[in-house]
């Protein structure tokens, strides 16, 4: 969208975000479910950029992801995800039902498996909370993770599971449920478009 | 509620917790200040009673805190929160305005996936292991001091009497009992944190959050 200079209004939702980090992951999910435009603002963090003044001065926490939605500035996935479903109400990420929302609200989903992945006892524990999550999710799973519609349970774990369990040696006989998602969510354009593969700032290497 | 010679009818909410749990503590206060009467069930985690058949068979997936209501059970202390919010909204525990809901949904996770995980019993009871009996104090400090500096900056414009506005919300719930167990089991030096000190302060004038206390829960050693 141009102005009459012919210069592009700034995009009104800015989202500082990793390529290949999970949480950035389910904000752009997010994002895209909702047909939400965004100026994707690349901060490396190997090279330590979210430390740096210019990013710093934007978002004195430091966090990534971070939106930025006019003068405000939030950051923490699961915080950016509330607000949106709040603020953009259009493609809900939460169910109607009580129960059901509350199985989307069990956010260790992402918070189990987010650990860091290089130390070997990190790997038996993310191995131990995809068990949990075949349980926690045995009852309610349709198509997705709680149902038949793509809901928040389905952002969180989406990042994780599509790819990550190959990537790090899983054994996926062991997860029939979150395999049979992985594939569900590949078949999903938001999801397809939010892969860190197509993220700007993906290393090319 | 009874009737001569009846047995008392059993609460409809249950609460799985352990007395010293942070998490477990967070939940105590969302129904203390909701004014909702439940039944505590102790779950003693250095026992590892979360791994007992009889609590897997209410809940799987093992984790304390759970909540019971009737044929629901629902673990992780966020969840369990914000469930309580929508089904019983009496004494809200988020603000109107979505900008300010938002803070208190950052400053809680901050807590629960910054803070909290990183200095939780197994993660210590590893680096005491594995690294070394002294290794506990310098970890605690590193991951505490960035949650709580983060913390101090986040709530800096927003704090009032609480830690975003005058009244009690989301964020106070997971920040009472982080400071609370800091300053209680580990002494933490909260010098550097005005805000947060500010704050311990007023959270200890509030009966809802005195209430839930580790050392008034009937599982509290000697209780």
């Amino acid at each position: 969208m141009m102005n009459g200079n012919g210069e592009e209004f700034p995009k009104k939702l800015q989202l500082y975000s990793f390529s290949t980090s999970s949480p950035s992951f389910s904000v752009r999910i997010a994002l895209n479910l909702k047909g939400l435009d965004y100026e994707y603002k690349a901060v490396n963090l190997f090279k330590g950029e979210q430390h740096r003044p210019e990013f710093l001065k934007i978002n004195p926490i430091g966090f990534i992801p971070a939106l930025m939605d006019g003068d405000m500035v939030l950051a923490d996935s699961f915080a950016i995800i509330l607000y949106l479903e709040e603020k953009y109400p259009q493609h809900p990420l939460l169910p109607c039902d009580l129960a059901k929302r509350a199985i989307n609200y069990q956010k260790y989903i992402g918070d189990n498996v987010g650990l860091e992945e290089k130390v070997p006892w990190v790997h038996k524990h993310v191995g131990k909370g995809f068990t949990a999550l075949e349980k926690l999710l045995k009852d309610h799973a349709g198509k997705y993770a709680t149902g038949d519609e793509i809901f928040l349970a389905d952002v969180l774990l989406a990042p994780y599971i599509v790819g990550y369990l190959q990537r790090y040696n899983f054994d996926m006989s062991e997860y029939p449920l979150l395999s049979r998602l992985a594939e569900a969510y590949k078949q999903v354009p938001a999801i397809q478009d939010a892969m860190p593969e197509k993220q700007p700032d993906f290393p090319i290497n | 509620m009874t009737t001569a010679g009846a047995e008392e009818l059993p609460k409809k909410l249950q609460l799985y917790s352990f007395f010293m749990s942070s998490s477990s503590f967070r939940v105590r206060i969302a129904l203390n200040l909701k004014g909702l009467d439940y039944e505590y069930k102790a779950i003693n985690l250095f026992k590892r009673e979360q791994h007992s058949p009889e609590f897997l068979k209410i809940n799987p997936i093992g984790y304390v805190p759970a909540l019971v209501d009737g044929d629901l059970v629902l673990a992780d202390s966020f969840a369990i929160i914000l469930y309580l919010e929508e089904k019983y909204p009496q004494h809200p525990l988020l603000p109107h305005d979505l900008e300010k809901r938002a803070i208190n949904y950052q400053a809680a996770n901050i807590i629960s996936s910054s803070i909290q995980p990183l200095i939780s019993l197994p993660i210590l009871q590893y680096i005491g292991e594995n690294v070394g009996p002294d290794a506990n104090i310098p970890w605690i400090q590193k991951h505490v001091g960035k949650g709580f500096a983060a913390l101090e900056k986040l709530l800096k414009g927003h704090a009032g009497k609480y830690a975003t506005g005058d009244e009690i919300f989301l964020a106070d719930l997971f920040l009472a009992p982080q400071i609370i167990g800091l300053t209680q089991r580990f002494n933490y030096d909260m010098t550097e944190f005005p805000l947060l000190s500010r704050l311990s302060e007023a959270y200890m004038q509030v009966p809802a959050i005195q209430d839930a206390m580790p050392d008034k829960q009937p599982d509290f050693p000697n209780n």
